[in-house]
């Protein structure tokens, strides 16, 4: 342990340290399909959609997390289920759903909430968040991992997924409610506006720079560990707010990417 | 020796029907093409035969397929960074992906050999051009012991090397691998010069056999509701169009 300085220890605690590793490694692996499959705004809006559940949960005395964790994971049932109609694109359905919730949300959370639900306070995190944090982020990772040729195949060509007998639409589904839960596991993190960034910055700034696929996933878990470690570091040396600095250095090895493109 | 079987298969749709009462065989080692005009339910067939599509009927599987398929035309995205090798090794077990073992390398690289695409390997496949994604595909399907092939459609216009077709190296494969192949084409001269049997679909069946017999002008003018002017030329090269 003396790679590190040890003011760094005091600021990163192990706690801290260890939400950080379980929250990277899940949104930049997401991320890499995310990116791919060109859905990057939809990370984002569904960070949105979290938000009233969270309200809920402040107004009513539960874990604001469990709320959001309800009210994601039903939007994306009921988003899917009414795209199989085939009238509305998922798009479409996807931003009536966001822009309706931050509504509601933004009507009903506590004010002295709203900052720390956006924008998320990682110093705060107690024993459960970690638990939950830690629990989602293995279950997360579990099904990336598992499921990762599936994913790949998907995003490459669904037409060459479907042709292999792969169920597409549950696939589908299944990485919807993935991307959901790591939402869910970043609001308290990085915040819920901010969780967004953190799945498609680092894969973004990783398809910059890869030749391969193994190239982009491996870059982008880089780029999503970097991202959180400086970040929190540079927020507890300069006292600032966690979440956009991980956000902004992040940003930033995305700008320097830009330098190494291959595509 | 026949390899499927197909009896009594209707695929239904809430507002329509797509096939009806379909019954055919594919012979083991043999080309079979499907013909038909558009909407009669050749993709269709394919899903239900992929296991994707609900259906009503029997599809009998003689000995247990490997199946491989070739969509029409593949839609993908061109700067996913997927290269020509990965994408063969996502059709191996899983640590295969991320550490080969020499002897997926190995069937990685015989796969693209028999479509003449070994040089290839290390390509992103967003940057192949129109042969060479075709030759690669011929690979995906083929890789991992496929005895069975589906290909919808592939696209006739395209010299793969030289004067050989992609039909050219279909049927080369197939005698090669021993390969069932199954394919659907609007091109009369090919299936007469390629298949070994026909099937003409427009929802239901409306015959099959040997080309000399099915593609005659009244069997034709039955299949698509218009009389086609269709020659067999038996000792030509197909006409080819060009479209890179």
């Amino acid at each position: 342990m003396t790679v590190f300085p040890s003011f760094i220890f005091q600021m990163i605690s192990p706690t801290v340290f260890f939400v950080g590793v379980v929250v990277a490694l899940s949104a930049s692996l997401l991320g890499v399909f995310v990116v791919g499959r060109r859905m990057a705004l939809i990370s984002d809006a569904l960070s949105h959609v979290a938000l009233p559940g969270l309200a809920a949960g402040l107004l009513l005395g539960f874990d604001p997390f469990l709320g959001a964790l309800a009210v994601l994971f039903f939007s994306v049932l009921i988003i899917s289920s009414i795209e199989r109609q085939g009238i509305l694109s998922f798009e479409t359905l996807v931003g009536i759903f966001f822009t309706a919730a931050l509504a509601i949300g933004l009507l009903i959370i506590p004010e002295e909430h709203l900052l720390e639900s956006l924008f998320g306070d990682i110093a705060k995190i107690g024993y459960l968040e970690i638990l939950e944090t830690a629990l989602l982020g293995f279950l997360i990772l579990f099904f990336i991992v598992f499921f990762f040729r599936e994913f790949s195949k998907i995003t490459f060509s669904s037409d060459l997924a479907w042709g292999e007998g792969l169920n597409v639409n549950r696939l589908n589904l299944a990485f919807l409610l993935l991307l959901a839960l790591s939402v869910a596991m970043g609001i308290k993190i990085i915040g819920a506006l901010l969780m967004g960034a953190l799945i498609i910055l680092p894969a973004s700034a990783a398809k910059n720079a890869a030749g391969s696929l193994k190239g982009l996933t491996l870059l982008s878990i880089i780029f999503g560990l970097i991202s959180v470690f400086v970040g929190l570091f540079l927020a507890g040396a300069f006292q600032l707010p966690p979440g956009p600095m991980v956000v902004m250095v992040s940003a930033a090895i995305f700008g320097l990417s830009l330098f190494v493109r291959k595509a | 020796m026949t390899f499927l079987e197909v009896k009594n298969l209707s695929v239904k749709f809430p507002d329509f029907k797509a096939l009806e009462g379909i019954s055919f065989s594919a012979e083991e080692g043999k080309i079979t093409a499907i013909i038909g005009p558009n909407g009669a339910g050749k993709t269709v067939l394919f899903r239900a035969l992929l296991g994707v599509l609900p259906y009503e009927g029997e599809i009998i599987w003689h000995k247990k397929p490997t199946l491989g398929y070739v969509p029409q035309r593949l839609e993908f995205d061109r700067t996913f960074p997927l290269t020509v090798k990965e994408l063969l090794l996502l059709k191996t077990k899983w640590p295969n992906f991320w550490l080969p073992k020499e002897s997926a390398l190995k069937e990685v690289v015989n796969s693209l050999n028999h479509t003449r695409a070994g040089h290839l390997l290390d390509k992103r496949v967003g940057k192949l051009s129109g042969g060479e994604l075709q030759r690669v595909l011929i690979a995906y399907a083929i890789f991992g012991q496929s005895d069975f092939l589906l290909f919808d459609e592939p696209l006739s216009g395209i010299d793969i090397e030289g004067e050989m077709t992609i039909y050219g190296l279909i049927k080369h494969l197939a005698k090669e691998l021993n390969l069932t192949v199954l394919f659907i084409s609007h091109d009369l001269n090919i299936v007469s010069e390629y298949a070994d049997s026909v099937i003409c679909l427009n929802k239901k069946l409306f015959c099959s056999g040997v080309p000399e017999k099915i593609l005659t002008p009244e069997q034709l003018k039955a299949l698509y509701g218009a009389p086609i002017t269709f020659y067999l030329h038996k000792h030509e090269e197909p006409v080819k169009h060009h479209h890179s």
